[in-house]
């Protein structure tokens, strides 16, 4: 019963804004979901082949902002064929015909073209915020009609898109009144830029907090960028591999010093050390600094640099920075909540000192209390240094560990890290998110199925040794939304076992595991509401002798999603919806 | 001693799980704790080269025995050659799109270790541009400084994408970062040949480009034709290719895009 009317109501609802919350006030009654539905602006689309943007729209009229994401998370590590789907188009047509007043929308992993930048521009007059991450399939030009188009831009974040650049001039495409931008970050972009328009485009924004270059831009732009954004807030810089002379290395440092603001600081993709020191006196105010693209820089001035940053919360970082340097991070960054270490050489260095070990891990658990996401590759680990690590850090949400050779036990026992893992998931209680490596049996998965009550995704690789490890999981990961699985003996028998698991989780992949056609049909017939995709990729097609009808044929690639709008219909040939 | 049965068999609730239990006593009741400890336990592990295949092949090895399905793997978990652990699966007929590149003999790269191409990339560009052009920043750069006209600023990249017949995955490389078709040579070489396992073709570089190899780099122009690597002055090259193929010689099968 509703005692007060709906305005109120829905006065009330706006103050609740994450997802969850709301799709469950949403369930509390008919008035209540109307009520909701109608309010709704910000909507988030885990899986845009989930549902069709007909129903969204009709389901929720006043869309301001939509998130949607394409490709599987495997995509990024080139699992997913190019041409697999994710196409934005056709959300972009529907929300323009249905004349949806969209102000903001995020994509990730999807593949969006220059028409559909081109009629996003045209249709939205009240567009306000672009973020693409990962996603690919569009110019230059598009952006360009982004520019020119969207008369209140305000955020335009491109992250890690794989775009082409036509060298043109997107970045003049930015109208004399465009005045309002907040957020500019075109740091993927591999070509030139023209400098004189991005400073002209600074320097009429006094809102612009935070702006990130792409290599092309030097240092003495750089230098006057910062003098007519002193108020920036995140910044992002090119790349410097020359040292400075010392003019302009000092005016660099008075720039910096008047960005009082500045927290976030990254880019970097190939900076002279002497480049990193202009940054000094700003060190202090840091909470974010990703410098895991700055490949030359050695650990030595690394650790110099971070010594200042006694306020950080968030690091990226190269593991050249070694366990020595992450133990100068885990005595300096008593606030750091967030730490990622990339591999800085793919190579086997064999007098590789310097890459981390458990004993960096070991020391950052040590140090940091605040510590609750971390992405750690190292070459090996052990159980007792994970068993340490969960001792004092049992607030991780996020735990991901990616040893890189594949299947490597324990290198002081010989043992698998079953163990060192469980104690991870036993002393996490609020773990959401883990990845898995190094040499495993199925007992990891027994601790994680009866331990991991919060996991809500797990990323498998090369590890287990029969079904009952993915059926632990299964079982005993109530909130598992997104399964991932590659290189695993894991087959039918597992996949079958449940089949009303799926339609609590996102999705499930599984790739080069042991599951077969025939089980992948069976479960298709038993959960028409499961779209079942096989991916097959053949460079060599005509020559293959694969038997299509042979049902004990291993998959190679399994993609499963549950959906309320059936088989997609946009899948390219290399893909089979069972 | 509580171990793995108890844990099998008591319900969740007043479980106590063996977290750090001495390896001497996992070992006795953990059959898969014994079976991954005598894996890795190989007293071939000499050569530090051969070690990670060895190690491999018996870890994997002795799982294959349990799952008799299970393709062996082998790992080439060194070089730039794949810029990841790059795994070989000889398997059975039955497979598919993994049985063309076994066939093949040719390293595999199956997109580990886990990491978004973009950052590859920018690893692959600085282990590039350092492969080749390491006199040249010695010639160009002093210790307090630079040439003027070049304070701060960096020639773009031009990145090509690398195919190899037999490899799944392509690459990318930056042209920009190399001066010469020597240079283009070794690098590739080093991107696709470089592994610890002599089952790959070894090739040297100046094979590729000599004809003495079993592979031939052949690049594609802007009129979209293909021709072989190394005829018309470097410059004149970078000004016309596109993109880049290692191409097996003989018994080539068909198939490239």
């Amino acid at each position: 019963m509703n005692y007060f009317p709906d305005e109120v109501i829905e006065h009330i609802f706006d103050f609740i804004a994450s997802h969850k919350d709301r799709n469950s006030i949403s369930l509390v009654s008919k008035s209540w979901h109307k009520i909701e539905r109608c309010s709704r602006k910000k909507v988030f689309i885990g899986n845009c082949y989930a549902i069709n943007p007909e129903r969204l729209i009709e389901r929720f009229p006043s869309l301001r902002s939509l998130t949607l994401k394409g490709k599987p998370h495997f995509a990024d590590f080139n699992l997913v064929p190019h041409e697999w789907g994710g196409f934005v188009h056709p959300w972009i047509d529907a929300l323009a015909k249905a004349r949806v007043g969209l102000e903001e929308l995020r994509l990730k992993r999807m593949v969006v073209s220059d028409e559909s930048l081109e009629l996003l521009s045209r249709s939205f007059a009240s567009f306000k915020s672009l973020v693409l991450v990962s996603c690919e399939g569009f110019t230059t030009d598009g952006l360009a009609s982004i520019a020119a188009n969207c008369r209140h831009l305000r955020e335009l974040d491109l992250q890690e898109n794989e775009i082409e650049d036509h060298r043109g001039q997107w970045l003049n495409c930015f109208p004399e009144t465009s005045t309002a931008l907040t957020s500019l970050n075109f740091s993927c972009l591999k070509g030139e830029t023209n400098l004189a328009a991005l400073e002209r485009l600074v320097a009429r924004s006094p809102n612009l907090e935070s702006l990130k270059v792409n290599r092309a831009v030097p240092l003495d732009a750089l230098t006057r960028l910062m003098s007519c954004a002193p108020q920036l807030v995140d910044l992002g810089v090119g790349s410097y591999e020359n040292e400075p002379d010392q003019e302009s290395f000092v005016k660099l440092m008075d720039a910096i010093k008047k960005c009082t603001e500045l927290r976030s600081l990254s880019g970097f993709s190939e900076v002279a050390p002497l480049c990193l020191t202009a940054f000094y006196p700003i060190c202090e105010n840091l909470t974010s600094l990703n410098l895991s693209y700055a490949a030359e820089i050695q650990g030595n001035h690394l650790v110099r640099f971070i010594q200042f940053c006694k306020r950080l919360q968030r690091l990226w970082i190269l593991d050249s920075i070694g366990d020595k340097g992450l133990e100068v991070v885990a005595s300096t960054c008593k606030e750091l909540q967030e730490l990622r270490v990339f591999p800085s050489d793919l190579h086997d260095e064999e007098d590789n000192d310097t890459a981390v070990t458990e004993i960096g891990l070991v020391a950052i658990s040590a140090g940091c209390p605040k510590l609750h996401s971390i992405l750690y590759f190292c070459k090996q680990m052990t159980n007792a240094a994970l068993i340490t690590v969960a001792k004092n850090c049992p607030n991780f949400i996020r735990f991901r560990l990616c040893i890189l050779e594949p299947n490597k036990p324990d290198h002081t026992t010989s043992q698998s890290l079953d163990e060192g893992f469980g104690a991870i998931v036993q002393a996490c209680k609020g773990l959401r998110r883990l990845s898995v490596s190094g040499l495993l049996t199925d007992k990891v998965f027994l601790y994680i199925g009866m331990y991991a009550e919060q996991l809500e995704m797990l990323s498998i690789a090369f590890a287990g040794d029969t079904d009952k490890g993915m059926l632990y999981v299964l079982n005993g990961c109530k909130k598992m939304r997104k399964l991932e699985i590659r290189d695993s003996p894991f087959g039918n028998a597992a996949l079958l076992a449940d089949v009303d698991k799926y339609r609590t989780m996102r999705s499930l992949w599984m790739s080069s595991c042991e599951v077969t056609l025939g089980g992948c049909k069976r479960l298709a017939r038993n959960a028409p509401w499961l779209n079942v995709e096989i991916i097959n990729e053949n460079e060599n097609n005509d020559l293959m002798e694969r038997n299509e009808e042979d049902e004990r044929e291993k998959v190679d690639r399994l993609y499963l999603y549950r959906t309320v709008v059936g088989a997609r219909k946009d899948a390219p040939p290399c893909v089979t919806i069972l | 001693m509580s171990g793995f049965r108890d844990v099998c068999s008591s319900s969740s609730g007043s479980v106590n799980v063996m977290i750090g239990v001495s390896p001497a006593e996992e070992r006795d009741d953990n059959p898969a704790a014994a079976l991954s400890s005598e894996d890795s336990s190989s007293p071939e592990e000499t050569v530090r080269g051969a070690e990670l295949d060895l190690a491999l092949g018996l870890s994997i090895g002795l799982n294959s025995r349990r799952n008799h399905h299970h393709s062996k793997v082998r790992s080439f978990s060194s070089s730039l050659a794949s810029s990841s652990s790059s795994l070989t699966r000889e398997s059975g007929t039955k497979r598919s799109a993994d049985s063309s590149a076994a066939a093949s003999k040719g390293p595999v790269a199956i997109g580990w270790p886990p990491l978004r191409t973009y950052r590859i990339n920018s690893l692959v560009n600085n282990q590039a541009k350092s492969l080749a052009t390491e006199d040249d920043i010695q010639k160009d750069t002093t210790k307090n400084g630079v040439k003027k006209d070049d304070v701060g600023f960096i020639k773009s990249s031009m990145l090509v994408k690398v195919t190899m017949d037999g490899v799944i995955i392509g690459r990318k490389i930056d042209l920009n970062a190399l001066d010469s078709y020597e240079a283009l040579a070794k690098t590739l070489e080093q991107m696709f040949f470089h592994t610890p396992s002599s089952v790959t073709t070894r090739c040297k570089g100046s094979e590729l480009l000599d004809g003495s190899s079993e592979h031939i780099i052949t690049y594609q122009d802007k009129d979209g034709d293909w021709m072989l690597v190394g005829d018309v002055p470097w410059q004149m090259f970078l000004g016309s290719v596109k993109r880049l193929r290692i191409m097996r010689r003989a018994g080539e099968t068909g198939g490239g895009k």
